[in-house]
């Protein structure tokens, strides 16, 4: 593996039952850049992080963080490479018993033995990042829908992972929440030299702030560039997906018996 | 005969799931217990879900023992009477007490007011992916949320099941003494000269014991096997009640069997 990339993927299939979810993805996250792995509800890019995080065992190939499969390792050097790595959910997935502060220390008090002024202070440097010092004591349920993903952020970054996975970070965002929440994923990846993986299907966001792009269709990578050669594109699915249209390659109409049919006027011929 | 085939596969299909889903509650119970050394080097998270099933369980606890006791004396002194053996209220009270309504009334309250709150609390955290975050930050959620809850509650059911107990006879003693005029001497006399230790009170808090252990343990799987939605965490919570209460019946039925045998 190439000591460039920090996450490689490599021929990965995943099936829920017989139900074929990845069919078959290669993957790569170059050190220090910021990856977009776009697709429609449902096409399986949450599976697919899962996938990294080693939450989920795939039924082929491989995953490679750090040149390590994640899924030939034991379950203590498995959570050992989990501390090198942070994930933003898609709703934050906060600790709702816990203020804003002891979200963002709990890894602190879980993983390392720091003096608890270190933390206070390291907490308020991480909250300050993300702009929230002043929230440092509300409660998850006292904040708005953009703060807790920020509060997501600093609790992410807050043992300074070398990988970020942000799973639909900007959904359910109002524009200047989404604005806040992607430029500051970027400052952090830039400032911070992380590695993020965002899955996302906000094409317009992530165009502007990622360094390359994979689009993810039926289990397969469907297509790849820079965000400039996505927004060249020619290929049907993904001028379907960047310019939003109703119908094409990725069908309106779930598949279904015949209209006429259904509604009984064959019947009548 | 389709409709037989159809019939037969639906309850080959049922008894399957129900063995499956008890071996994955069997595996989810020896993982807690083998994951608990966390709750062990830091058991003031033990403590925290002391108070919140054990603590915050009081006020139901003392209230039901309360009346469960002065019931006790008043339909106990009513029956007693007609034999003129009145004096052994106190021995009527403490003895139903202590050996069955105290564990058994207790741990029902238990799994309604604290078995539910856990399921529910569980299964609120595997909704909205907070089970998930602790897996992603290196947190084993087994360790750090679950065996901490299981031992909270192994640990308060016996005492909240005494305090019951104790309530119960002060209860009967209102009921029984100050008010329908029972001896006092006598009251608390035979009580004292019937009531063994051994026998009667360790086997009690044995039971209260088993009690908690299967209560907690039913109230965390149900939690952690809950369909990620408002329904599902629904669902488990009503399961956890239901299940709960047969199966501390049950273990009553089959303890008592064992500890109370031609005596």
């Amino acid at each position: 593996m190439s000591t460039d990339n920090l996450v490689e993927i490599r021929n990965l299939s995943f099936s829920y039952g017989k139900r074929s979810i990845l069919k078959g993805i290669n993957l790569t996250a170059p050190r220090g850049k910021m990856i977009a792995i776009m697709g429609g509800s449902g096409s399986g890019k949450t599976t697919l992080l899962r996938l990294i995080g080693g939450q989920l065992r795939p039924s082929g190939g491989e995953v490679l963080v750090e040149g390590q499969d994640m899924h030939q390792l034991s379950h203590q050097a498995l959570f050992q490479m989990r501390r090198k790595m942070g994930m933003l959910f898609q709703f934050g997935a906060l600790f709702t018993d816990l203020s804003v502060f002891e979200n963002v220390a709990f890894q602190m008090r879980e993983h390392t033995d720091f003096p608890e002024s270190v933390i206070r202070d390291l907490v308020l440097m991480k909250l300050h990042a993300v702009g929230l010092r002043g929230a440092s004591q509300l409660m998850p349920a006292e904040l708005s829908g953009g703060m807790a993903r920020r509060v997501a952020l600093a609790r992410a970054v807050a043992l300074d992972p070398m990988l970020i996975m942000y799973d639909e970070p900007f959904t359910g965002l109002d524009p200047i929440s989404l604005g806040q929440v992607g430029n500051l994923i970027r400052r952090l990846t830039d400032t911070l030299g992380l590695t993020s993986i965002v899955v996302t299907h906000d094409i317009h966001k992530s165009l502007e702030i990622v360094d390359y792009v994979y689009f993810v269709s039926d289990g397969v990578i469907e297509a790849e560039g820079t965000p400039a050669e996505i927004q060249a594109s020619d290929l049907p699915f993904v001028h379907q997906f960047v310019h939003g249209e109703e119908d094409g390659p990725v069908p309106f109409h779930y598949p279904a018996a015949d209209y006429a049919q259904d509604l009984g006027l064959g019947a009548r011929k | 005969m389709m409709r037989i085939g159809v019939f037969f596969s639906a309850i080959g299909r049922s008894v399957i799931n129900s063995i499956w889903r008890l071996g994955y509650a069997t595996r989810f119970m020896a993982l807690t217990l083998l994951r608990s050394g966390t709750s062990v080097t830091r058991f003031s998270l033990v403590m925290r879900e002391i108070y919140s099933s054990g603590v915050l369980s009081l006020v139901i606890i003392v209230v039901s023992g309360l009346f469960v006791g002065m019931v006790l004396g008043l339909q106990g002194y009513e029956t007693l009477k007609i034999y003129g053996a009145e004096q052994s209220l106190g021995v009527l009270v403490a003895l139903s007490l202590v050996r069955e309504l105290g564990p058994v009334v207790a741990a029902l309250l238990f799994a309604s007011r604290a078995g539910s709150a856990i399921t529910a609390e569980i299964g609120l955290m595997k909704t909205t992916e907070q089970l998930k975050a602790l897996e992603m930050m290196a947190v084993d959620p087994i360790a750090r949320i679950v065996a901490p809850r299981f031992w909270g509650g192994v640990i308060s059911m016996p005492i909240l099941a005494a305090i019951f107990s104790v309530m119960g006879i002060f209860g009967g003693y209102i009921v029984g003494v100050v008010l329908i005029g029972v001896d006092d001497g006598s009251f608390w006399s035979q009580m004292q000269a019937a009531v063994d230790v051994r026998h009667d009170v360790i086997n009690g808090v044995i039971k209260s014991g088993v009690f908690g252990f299967a209560v907690t343990a039913i109230a965390l799987f149900e939690g952690y096997d809950a369909t990620p939605t408002a329904e599902g965490v629904s669902r488990a919570t009503t399961r956890t009640v239901v299940t709960s209460s047969l199966t501390i019946l049950a273990l009553d039925f089959i303890l008592t069997a064992f500890m109370f045998k031609g005596v």
